[in-house]
C-alpha cells in the first residue's frame, strides 16, 4: 500500500489541515513507508481475539446527571483570539 | 561549596525540617542555577515570580508548623501541564498565548502538599518526538556530552526539557509525561530516574492529551527515593478524570525497603534485538548480576508480541492523537489565521500551528480512522495490543518484575535522526508497556562508551508501583551511577 499524492490532499482535507503541493509529495514518500512498516502486524493471527477497549479492568463510573460545574463564561471565552459578549467569533456559517 | 539548587528531594525536605534553609533560599538558589542554564533552552517559561511568591507561603507554613509532603521542594513543570494564569503551550505553536484558567489535577496536587514551580518546561511539541527537536521553542540541550567533544546531544523525548533541567540540577524534580515512552527513555539518556506509573494512577485531567488510552503522567527526579516522594503527591483518583483509578495510594517511599531476596525477576528473551549494541547488552547482563547477587531469582521469560508493539503503537496512537488534536482550530484558544470561511480558517490556523511530526501523525492517524480502513488497521492494532497485554499477564503469573535495557543507545545528536521510523525505534523498549497500561522505572545504571548515560528499566505488574521502587532501589545503588555532566554551560 502507497498514498498518492490525491489521498493524501484528501486525507489533509479531512484533518482541516492545509497542505501545498510540495508538502503532500514529501508526506506521500514518509506515510507510505510508515503505513508499509505497520503491514507487519498482517503476520499477527488475531482470530477470536478482542479488540482491546481498556487497558485496565475498570468500569466506567457513573454520576448522578446533574450541573456540576460553570457559570464562568468570561474565563471559557478569555483565550478565544475573536470573541463578542461571551460568544466566539467565527466566519460567517449560514447563508 | 555545592549549593542548595544540587539537592535532592529528600535532602531538600531535611534541610528545611531541620531549619539550615528557607524555602525562599532554595527558590532562590534554583532560580540561579536556570538564569545561568538558558544555553540548555530547557524551560519555555520561566517563573521566578510566582516561586518566590510561593516559597514565602511555604515559608509561613513551616513556621507554624503545617507543612505539606512537600512543603518548599522547588519543580519544573512539563508545558503539556496547564496551570492556571501562567502560559500553558505544549511546546506548540498553535497555544500562542494561551494561559489556562484551571490548574491540572496532577499539579494542583503538588501545589496543595507544598511544592514550589520555577517554571514550565520545555517537550516535544504535543509529546510527539523522542528527541525534543520537534518543539516550536527550538531543540532543549542535554547538559551531558560525548567524552571530548562539544557537539550537542538530544535530551530524549517527549519530557526533554524534564530531564534535562533535573540532570544540569535547575531543580530536583519535574514533572513528565509518558505515553510511548516520554519519561523513561529522556531519563536514561540524561542519567536520572522516570517512571511511568500505571494506567490510571495519575488524573489525566488538564493535561493536554496526545493518546488517552496510553498517556499517563510520572516524574523525572535524581534517585528512585525522590521519584517515590514525588509521585506519592502527583497520584490519586480524581472525579474529573473518569480512567483514574479510585484506589488506595500507598507510601511508595516505604518500599524501598533495600530488600529483595526471593523476588523473581524475569528476562525477556524478545528484548535481545538482532543487532543489539554490545554496550547495552553488557549493561543488561551487569544490571542481572546485581539483582542476583541481592538475593533475587533469575528467570528467563517470553514475551512473542514485543516486535509488534511499536508499530501498533504507531497506529492506536496517531488515530487518538487525530481525534484529540482536533480541539486545535483556531476558534477558542492560541493561534489564528484568517480564512474565507469558517473551513479555510480552520485548515489554515492548523497549517500555520502544527510541525511537521504533528501533521504527519493526525494525517496518519486521519487516515487509519477512514471509512473502509478502520478495520484494517485501528481494529486490528486493537487485537494486537490484547495479546501484548496477554503476554505480561501471562508471565506475571510467576514473576515480581522484569529487568530490560530503558533504549537502544545512549543519547545521539541532534540533527542525526532524519527518518521518522529511525526515530519511533528509540522507543522499542518502552512502548509495550504503554501498550499494557503497566509501571515501568528508568534508573541510571552505567555509561556508554562515550561517557554519556545508559539506563536500565524495570517493569511491574499493575499497580504494584512498590516493587518497581523496591527493585529499582537495589538497582540504583548496585549501579552507584554517581556521574554528573560537566557543568559548561553556567
Amino acid at each position: 500500500m502507497s498514498f498518492d499524492s490525491a489521498t493524501v490532499q484528501k486525507i489533509a482535507r479531512l484533518a482541516r489541515i492545509a497542505i501545498s503541493d510540495d508538502e503532500a509529495e514529501k508526506l506521500q514518500g514518509e506515510l507510505s513507508a510508515i503505513l508499509g512498516w505497520v503491514e507487519m502486524l498482517n503476520e499477527v493471527d488475531v482470530e477470536g481475539v478482542a479488540p482491546m477497549t481498556s487497558v485496565t479492568p475498570m468500569t466506567l463510573k457513573k454520576r448522578r446527571d446533574e450541573v456540576t460545574d460553570g457559570g464562568y463564561a468570561e474565563k471559557v471565552t478569555a483565550n478565544a483570539p475573536e470573541s463578542d459578549e461571551h460568544f466566539f467569533v467565527v466566519p460567517k456559517v449560514v447563508e | 561549596m555545592s549549593k542548595l539548587s544540587d539537592l535532592t528531594i529528600a535532602g531538600m525536605r531535611d534541610g528545611l525540617a531541620g531549619k539550615s534553609f528557607s524555602a525562599t533560599e532554595l527558590a532562590e538558589s534554583s532560580i540561579t542555577a536556570i538564569e545561568a542554564a538558558r544555553d540548555l533552552n530547557a524551560f519555555v517559561t520561566e517563573a521566578p515570580e510566582k516561586a518566590l511568591e510561593m516559597a514565602r507561603t511555604s515559608d509561613a507554613r513551616i513556621a507554624k508548623g503545617e507543612a505539606g509532603p512537600l512543603e518548599g521542594i522547588p519543580l519544573g513543570i512539563k508545558d503539556l501541564y496547564c496551570t492556571e494564569g501562567t502560559l500553558t503551550t505544549a511546546s506548540s505553536h498553535i497555544l500562542d498565548g494561551f494561559v489556562p484558567g484551571y490548574e491540572s489535577t496532577v499539579t494542583a496536587n503538588l501545589w496543595g502538599d507544598g511544592a514550589v514551580m520555577l517554571g514550565k518546561l520545555a517537550c516535544d511539541e504535543f509529546a510527539m518526538g523522542s528527541s525534543n527537536e520537534t518543539s516550536y521553542y527550538g531543540n532543549v540541550i542535554n547538559p551531558w556530552r560525548n567524552r571530548g567533544s562539544n557537539k550537542p546531544l538530544v535530551p530524549g523525548g517527549s519530557s526533554g526539557g524534564s530531564s534535562a533541567a533535573v540532570a544540569a540540577r535547575l531543580c530536583p524534580g519535574a514533572t513528565a509525561t509518558d505515553t510511548g515512552g516520554s519519561i523513561r527513555q529522556p531519563a536514561a539518556f540524561t542519567g536520572t530516574v522516570g517512571i511511568k506509573p500505571t494506567y490510571g494512577r495519575c488524573s489525566r485531567w488538564g493535561i493536554a492529551a496526545f493518546a488517552s488510552s496510553l498517556d499517563q503522567a510520572g516524574p523525572i527526579t535524581r534517585t528512585v527515593r525522590d521519584a517515590a516522594i514525588m509521585l506519592r503527591s502527583m497520584a490519586g483518583h480524581d472525579p474529573k478524570d473518569s480512567t483514574s483509578v479510585d484506589i488506595a495510594l500507598p507510601d511508595f517511599e516505604a518500599a524501598l525497603t533495600g530488600d529483595i531476596r526471593g523476588m523473581k525477576i524475569g528476562i525477556p528473551k524478545e528484548y535481545r534485538m538482532d543487532g543489539m549494541k554490545a554496550e547495552i547488552e553488557t549493561l543488561w547482563t551487569q544490571g542481572i548480576g546485581w539483582l542476583k547477587d541481592a538475593g533475587a531469582e533469575i528467570i528467563d521469560i517470553s514475551l512473542p508480541h514485543t516486535k509488534y508493539a511499536l508499530p501498533a503503537y504507531y497506529i492506536v496512537a496517531n488515530a487518538e492523537a487525530s481525534s484529540n488534536l482536533a480541539r486545535y482550530d483556531g476558534v477558542k484558544y492560541g493561534l489564528r489565521e484568517q480564512g474565507v470561511d469558517i473551513t479555510e480558517l480552520y485548515e489554515k490556523t492548523r497549517a500555520a500551528g502544527f510541525g511537521a511530526e504533528v501533521k504527519r501523525r493526525i494525517l496518519m492517524g486521519t487516515y487509519v480512522l477512514s471509512a473502509g480502513y478502520y478495520d484494517a488497521y485501528y481494529l486490528r492494532a486493537q487485537k494486537v495490543r490484547t495479546l501484548i497485554k496477554r503476554d505480561f499477564e501471562q508471565v506475571f503469573e510467576t514473576i515480581d518484575t522484569i529487568l530490560t535495557p530503558s533504549t537502544p543507545t545512549a543519547a545521539f545528536a541532534a540533527g542525526e535522526k532524519t527518518d521518522p521510523i529511525d526515530m519511533y525505534l528509540n522507543d522499542i523498549f518502552t512502548v509495550t508497556v504503554n501498550m499494557s497500561g503497566l509501571p515501568a522505572i528508568s534508573i541510571p545504571a552505567g555509561l556508554s562508551s562515550e561517557g554519556t548515560p545508559l539506563g536500565l528499566q524495570l517493569i511491574g505488574k499493575a499497580f504494584d508501583e512498590e516493587t518497581l521502587f523496591r527493585v529499582g532501589g537495589v538497582l540504583e545503588e548496585a549501579a552507584g551511577f554517581d556521574a554528573a555532566p560537566e557543568n559548561w554551560w553556567a
